[in-house]
This record gives C-alpha cells, sequence and structure tokens, in this order.
C-alpha cells in the first residue's frame, strides 16, 4: 500500500529536495514512523517532546485537515494523498 | 542560520526570529521555522530605535504609515508610499451614549487608502518588502480585502499579480480586484482551503506571496494600527480596544505596536485590555477562549461576516492568549446581530462599515451590556473596512427609497407616508 506525501520546503532538506515522498502505513501515526524510516530526522520536526503533532503542523488527508477527521487515528488507504502544510499562513 | 544582516542608517530591523523557539534568520521571504513549524517574526534593535526616534521624528515624517518607517521592516529609502494610514480617530459621541460609554472612539480604515481597508497598511509593507527583495511577481490569499489590496498597490509599484479568493465572495470585492488587472484565480472551496492550495504555491513559482513567504514583514504592517491610536488620542494608550479576529493577526500586531512604544519610550506605560470580535459562524478563537483551551479547534465557516471567515486561524492562539493576559475578552455575535452593528455605527456615527466592522460593533455592544467594558475606560473600535464592498449584506435590512412624482403632491404624501412609517418602523409599501 502506497500513500503520496507532499513534503513542505522547510521539510526538503531532509528529502533530498524531493517535494513528495512515496510511503506506506495505515494510520497517520504510522506514516510517520514509515517516513523517519525513510527520512531519519523528520519526525523530531514535525512532532514534540512528547511525541505529539506539533501546534504549527497541519496534516491534510485528500485535502481534508485531519482535525476534522480521526486526528493521528486517521486510517489511510492506497493512493490517498497526505500533504503536510505549514499551520503559519494567511490572514 | 545565524543573521548577518546589517541595518540601514534608516530602519531598526536586523534578522527574523521564531516566535516559538527563538531561532533566528536572514531577512529572506520565508516565514516558518524549520526547526519547529512556529511563525518568524522581524526583529528590531529597540536600543537603536530608543536613541533615534522622538515624538518629534515621528511627527516631521509623512502623513501615512511611513512616519513610523524606523519600526517597519524595510531597507531601503524606495518605500511605496500611496498615502496608507493616518486615517481618522473619531471621537464616537453619539454610539456611546447610546450604548452608555464614556469616551469611545472609532478608527476609521473603512477609508484607508488607496482600497478602504486595514489591509492597505500590510500590502505597502509587504510589496515594499517584496522589491527589496527582487520579487517581480506578488500574491496572496485573501478574503477579498487583501485581493483589492494587492492588486492596487501591485498595479501603482508596477508588479505582476496573482491573487487567489474564495469563488462565493461579493460582488464588490470581486470587481474591486478586477479593475487593477491582475490575474484572479478563484478557488471553489472556503478561504481555509484557499491558503491551504497558496501554502503549496508559494515556493514553486518564485513569486512573493504577501501572507505566506512573506507574512513576517506584511504582517508588522498592522502596528501601524497601534502606533497611530496612540499619537491621535495625543501620545497616550487608551484602556481598551476592541477589534476584528480573523486569523489573529491584526490583534497580536495592535498589541506589539503598543509594546514597541512602550519600550522605547514614546508613551507612558499603562495596561490595555484587548477583546477580540468573531462571527458566531466562524469562531474558533472565541470559543477557545471560552473553553479556556490554549489550542485551536478548526472549523467550517458559515457566517455572512466573510472577511473575517477564517476556520483555522494561523494566530489564533496567540490572540487567545493576549485576550487572557490583558483582561480582555473574546466574544461573537450572530449574522443578525452583525447587520444590526453595520446599521448603528452607521446611523450614529455616519460611518458605512462592512461585515467585519458591524461584527466588532456588534461585540462591543455585547461586552458593554454585559459589563465587561468599564463606562469610564477610553475604549477605541477597530472599523477595518467599508461596507460599500458588501452591500449583499444589509441588502433588504435598510428599506427603500420613496419613489416619486416630479409634483409637489407626490412629495408631500410620500413625506406623509415616512413619517408612518417612522412611527410603525419600516415596512415595504409601494408609493
Amino acid at each position: 500500500m502506497a500513500v503520496k506525501v507532499l513534503i513542505p520546503t522547510p521539510l526538503q532538506k531532509l528529502t533530498n529536495d524531493q517535494a513528495t515522498v512515496e510511503c506506506n502505513g495505515e494510520t497517520i501515526g504510522a506514516l510517520l514512523e514509515s517516513l523517519e524510516a525513510n527520512c531519519p530526522g523528520i519526525k523530531a520536526r514535525l512532532c514534540d517532546e512528547q511525541g505529539k503533532l506539533r501546534r504549527f503542523v497541519n496534516f491534510y488527508v485528500n485535502s481534508e485537515d485531519i482535525r476534522f477527521l480521526d486526528n493521528e487515528n486517521t486510517p489511510l488507504k492506497d493512493g490517498d494523498e497526505v500533504s503536510i502544510i505549514p499551520a503559519i499562513a494567511g490572514g | 542560520m545565524t543573521a548577518t544582516y546589517t541595518k540601514t542608517s534608516q530602519s531598526a530591523f536586523e534578522a527574523l526570529q521564531c516566535k516559538e523557539c527563538g531561532a533566528e534568520y536572514e531577512p529572506k521571504a520565508t516565514h516558518v521555522c524549520e526547526l519547529c513549524f512556529g511563525p518568524l517574526e522581524v526583529k528590531y534593535d529597540y536600543d537603536w530605535l530608543r536613541k533615534t526616534v522622538t515624538r518629534e521624528t515621528i511627527q516631521a515624517g509623512p502623513n501615512s504609515i511611513w512616519r513610523y518607517r524606523p519600526f517597519l521592516p524595510v531597507a531601503t529609502d524606495n518605500v511605496i508610499d500611496v498615502g496608507t494610514g493616518m486615517t481618522p480617530l473619531l471621537q464616537a459621541n453619539r454610539l456611546a451614549r447610546r450604548l452608555g460609554l464614556k469616551k469611545l472612539y472609532i478608527k476609521n480604515d473603512a477609508v484607508n487608502m488607496p482600497t478602504l481597508s486595514f489591509k492597505d497598511r500590510v500590502v505597502s509593507v509587504a510589496l515594499s518588502r517584496a522589491r527589496e527583495l527582487g520579487f517581480t511577481t506578488v500574491s496572496c490569499a485573501s478574503t477579498g480585502n487583501l485581493a483589492n489590496s494587492t492588486a492596487a498597490i501591485a498595479a501603482h509599484a508596477g508588479l505582476d499579480c496573482c491573487v487567489f479568493i474564495p469563488s462565493d465572495l461579493e460582488a464588490g470585492k470581486v470587481l474591486g480586484t478586477l479593475i487593477y488587472g491582475p490575474t484572479v484565480m478563484a478557488v471553489h472551496g472556503n478561504y481555509d482551503q484557499v491558503n491551504r492550495l497558496c501554502s503549496e504555491v508559494a515556493n514553486t513559482h518564485g513569486w512573493g506571496f504577501v501572507n505566506i513567504n512573506l507574512r513576517p514583514y506584511y504582517s508588522e504592517g498592522s502596528k501601524t494600527l497601534g502606533y497611530e491610536v496612540i499619537e491621535q488620542l495625543g501620545w497616550q494608550l487608551p484602556d481598551h480596544i476592541v477589534a476584528p479576529l480573523a486569523s489573529g493577526s491584526l490583534f497580536t500586531k495592535i498589541y506589539k505596536g503598543f509594546k514597541e512604544f512602550v519600550e522605547v519610550g514614546l508613551v507612558d506605560e499603562k495596561a490595555v485590555r484587548f477583546s477580540g470580535a468573531q462571527a458566531e459562524g466562524c469562531s474558533p478563537i472565541a470559543k477557545a477562549f471560552q473553553e479556556g483551551r490554549d489550542f485551536i479547534s478548526p472549523v467550517k465557516p458559515n457566517t455572512i461576516a466573510k472577511s473575517i471567515a477564517i476556520g483555522n486561524p494561523a494566530d489564533g492562539v496567540y490572540a487567545v492568549d493576549i485576550a487572557r493576559k490583558t483582561n480582555g475578552n473574546i466574544e461573537s455575535v450572530n449574522d443578525a446581530e452583525i447587520v444590526e452593528g453595520i446599521k448603528l455605527l452607521a446611523e450614529t456615527e455616519g460611518i458605512f462599515t462592512e461585515t467585519a466592522g458591524g461584527t466588532t460593533i456588534a461585540v462591543l455592544k455585547k461586552l458593554v451590556e454585559a459589563g465587561k467594558i468599564d463606562p469610564e475606560e477610553t475604549t477605541v473600535a477597530y472599523i477595518t473596512g467599508n461596507g460599500l464592498k458588501t452591500q449583499e449584506a444589509v441588502q433588504g435590512y435598510i428599506g427603500e427609497p420613496f419613489t416619486i412624482e416630479p409634483k409637489l403632491d407626490s412629495f408631500e404624501r410620500a413625506l406623509e407616508r415616512s413619517r408612518t412609517l417612522d412611527r410603525l418602523e419600516w415596512q415595504q409599501v409601494l408609493v
């Protein structure tokens, strides 16, 4: 099962300048582990010391904010697109 | 990553700094901390400002936001000055009496230049900086006012412009953007979806997005709403301010503006209470405040107050923090109250504001009625946009003209009818 992950500019140094990465994972939480295995160091940037997603980073599954879904337990299926987007923008 | 920027003789800004973890960055087109995703803010040399800037040097400057130039993040003399700022601070005696306040002021950015909203402040700063950074195309994600302003000031500055808006905006806001000749992308979706798209586009075409990769510079422009109120009150701070909350940025920057003038000795320190206004149909910040949370749960907006309909507000947590620590409040009002707020300001003070201003006035009224604003407090309500842009919101609630023949008796009959209607409250009658 493959999920396409869109990587924001501040993290592309960890993905060899790639804007998208293919990953696996049944949920957002599992996807984070898969991302970390592919791009070591990336999880510490996305999560705080307690392992929770940082408050200034937003995750979207097929364009829907995971806070409208099931947060880190949001299920993923083959072909889903996950966007990681800095929360600070707009207004 | 340490900044190596050299400040010029007329500007005190040094670097960008993460508001969360303190990491410093060179002042380029970047808005997010690479380490923790926190927002980047402009850092200044306040010692230098304290030695250099006086009330007199400010008063000798232009009659625009650029009189505060040392406090703004531009490095050259080549700023874009289209007369933005120094809008009236009106003592609102009739509205004050109606509400039961003694000293109420309206900061009237409904007549800001060139596009009749506070956004001209932030865009003047952002595009001045964009030019310094070498951008030739500028862009934004907008609920309408920002698109108007970015398109107009880009036209003046000779910059190419592409703006993104939700496709369901008021006609006046769309027309008021198209007239300046930018490319307009009307996105099927709400503002938060537009904003997310722009966040993905921001670094792909080499454009300067005023409220994304230029956001640290852009947002500083709102500080001038704090500086001007201090100067126009005779170099004093008010006791209480009420402002609309969309992303929360404006609110936090008024606070920063007040703090900075205290810090450099331009005004005596005093506690100022900060109260924020949201529309009930999009009130994630008010909800977080009322529920005692330190995080924002996003919402899907449904309100006539489209200009402040941001369901996922970037600076929401900071706005909540400021309201709490200044002993202020964050309150929301429904669409009917917003229309009443627009009418109340128009009928008592002769100011026609848009839905965001109606929200602010309605919340002001609600806070006074709840005893959350003391009648003795010197209170400033920030009116940030113009009613001519959101005519749809009040259509049907403001009566109609009496259509008459060019004859005296037709006029007399209509006048009699108007007096009757005044007594009965207005209802639709053909004359």
